[in-house]
């Protein structure tokens, strides 16, 4: 275990996200490593303090709703489902196993997704859609999408922010791992994402920026409530690959298969930055 | 001449729309609806196909049936991944009102013609395919298909088609069966070519060649059933489409007929090629070759070539 005893319950969830990740991208397939590191603290705070979820029953119809747009991400949400009490933590051992559920990019059939993603660029549509819904039914839910930065760079993302302004969704909180790198390289040197935070503003949305490694700052700005009438982004400034000294920061971390050196190697990094 | 089935389509949306609290209209700005005639649950989302499609996966998933509106165009070929991943990988309850399809947005051009969706739509798993053959038949065939679980795509034209003459009852998923000869049998799918098939039955006839006309108006499923004891009994089957030919209607009866029965399937459908010129719906499918002469030479030519 790498909590620390006076952790707070979020950063401490983080600390096993991580852990878990690093475990299955030791596995058969490896996996999608550096922006699920990036993801741990996001999808530590959602779970253990903003999101209205019941583990034991996830299709609850008051739930709240959290849209992992970045589907590359999936081993760090499947890290925070199991965590969170959706499924034991044994189910991991399928992921990239044949036959196995647990795929690089989830896939609904696992306990506490809501929709598959993988392909970019489709969540906040998807977010219309359920921030439509509870407007139409008087229900008092909201809607989390998180997505990658280097997401932003697909067309249908823009064409969704700005339906989302337009209908007036202030159910609808977006979420920007903005750990500013891609697979090959940094997002402003391939399709620049600068000025983020005025393009999203420009869009009609409330911007909040936040260090996306505190548990803290995320949760001040997913549980402010929103201005009337207007969609939420919160930029999350990340590092690709957080928590393991030799991937952290550098593109090479998008996707990773540890051998077993490089496994010990990046647990015994985690343990450190635990007890740090 | 009735009404196009996009009109028909429209009045049903505007009867059933306050008596069903599921349905809400999703609209992307195509000047189909009145909004000041409908109550809350009709919402424009504006030009913006895969977030319209996005966006009635999510409400589907909240609990609504979405009526999606568009081109039939934009549905299948812009929002096709929103439809394949959002809608269909989730089996959701949307129905897709894909209007202007085939060749029915005629002077628009090539831009606005979509003789590739039923191809796109129906390799798509959990997705049923409705081409209704007339006025009447679209208004029963899209009630029918608010009784289906999963999304419903429903092939619409831009303007008034002539009326089918009197024919047994459409039922969604079943081939309706207007003429019955044990000769040959054309399956035809659409307004113009169901016209074409039944006008085709009626040369032949005047030959002495007893034809069955099939209106296939339910794609996906397909009625492999009924299509396959008529053409067990005829051998021959002359297929007829507002679609590009391959991958569209007639691929698909003859994909599954080449599994169950020796018979020859012979397509009448819209060339491989793009439309490059004006003019309406029915000059256009004439000028692509899908004529009621075209049915009834292939009859002829595949009668001489029977396998039985």
């Amino acid at each position: 275990m790498t909590t620390t005893i006076d952790a707070p319950p979020a950063a401490g969830t983080a600390a096993r996200i991580r852990e878990h990740v690093v475990n299955l991208c030791a596995g058969p397939e490896g996996g999608h490593l550096g922006g699920s590191m990036s993801l741990a603290e996001i999808l530590a705070t959602l779970y253990t303090r903003v999101l209205r979820v019941d583990p034991l029953d996830p299709a609850s119809p008051g739930r709240d709703v959290l849209l992992l747009s970045k589907g590359h991400g999936g081993l760090a949400l499947y890290a925070a489902l199991t965590e969170a009490g959706f499924f034991p933590a044994d189910r991991l051992a399928e992921y990239g196993r044949p036959g196995g559920e647990f795929m690089a990019h989830p896939h609904a059939e696992i306990p506490g997704v809501e929709m598959p993603s993988g392909s970019l660029g489709h969540g906040l549509a998807l977010a219309v859609g359920f921030g439509l819904g509870f407007r139409l039914d008087g229900a008092d839910r909201r809607c989390f999408v998180v997505m990658g930065d280097g997401e932003l760079q697909e067309g249908s993302v823009w064409e969704a922010a700005s339906v989302a302004a337009a209908q007036r969704l202030d159910t609808l909180v977006a979420v920007v791992d903005r750990n500013r790198l891609q697979i090959t390289g940094a997002t402003e040197t391939i399709d620049a994402l600068e000025p983020l935070a005025d393009r999203w503003s420009a869009f009609g949305w409330t911007v909040r920026q936040v260090d996306g490694h505190s548990c803290e700052e995320l949760e001040a700005a997913l549980t402010e409530p929103p201005a009337p009438g207007r969609p939420t982004v919160v930029i999350a400034h990340t590092v690709k690959g957080k928590g393991i000294p030799f991937v952290e920061d550098q593109p090479r971390s998008h996707y990773a298969k540890l051998g077993e050196r490089q496994h010990a190697k990046a647990l015994a990094a985690l343990r450190r930055g635990a007890a740090s | 001449m009735t009404a196009s089935s996009r009109e028909v389509y429209r009045d049903a949306v505007l009867d059933l729309l306050p008596r069903d609290e599921r349905l809400v209209c999703l609209d992307s700005d195509t000047g189909l609806f009145d909004a000041a005639a409908f109550p809350e649950r009709y919402l424009n989302l504006g030009i913006a196909e895969h977030t319209l499609m996005g966006a009635a996966a999510g409400l589907a998933k909240s609990g609504r049936m979405p009526l999606v509106n568009t081109m039939a165009a934009f549905a299948s070929s812009r929002a096709n991944e929103a439809v394949k991943i959002d809608i269909a990988l989730n089996n959701l309850p949307v129905r897709i009102a894909a209007t202007h399809s085939g060749v029915s947005a005629g002077h628009l051009g090539p831009t606005h013609h979509a003789l590739e969706d039923l191809a796109v739509m129906r390799t798509l798993p959990n997705m049923t395919v409705v081409v209704p053959a007339d006025g009447p038949q679209t208004g029963t065939l899209f009630r029918q298909s608010l009784r289906v679980k999963g999304p419903v795509y429903l092939r619409l034209g831009r303007n008034a088609t002539p009326e089918l003459p009197a024919a047994p009852p459409v039922t969604l998923g079943l081939a309706q069966v207007l003429r019955d000869g044990s000769d040959v049998t054309i399956a035809a799918c659409g307004p113009y070519p169901v016209l074409a098939a039944l006008e085709a039955a009626d040369t032949l006839a005047a030959e002495g060649v007893r034809a069955s006309v099939l209106n296939v108006h339910t794609v996906k499923p397909l009625d492999v059933a009924t299509i396959a004891a008529h053409a067990q009994r005829s051998g021959v089957v002359v297929t007829v489409e507002e679609h590009w030919r391959n991958a569209g209607f007639g691929a698909a009866v003859a994909e599954s007929l080449a599994e169950i029965t020796p018979s020859l399937v012979l397509r009448v459908a819209m060339p491989d090629a793009f439309v490059p010129v004006s003019g309406g719906q029915r000059y256009l499918t004439e000028r692509g070759g899908v004529t009621s002469a075209a049915v009834a030479a292939k009859a002829r030519s595949a009668l001489g070539r029977s396998p039985r």
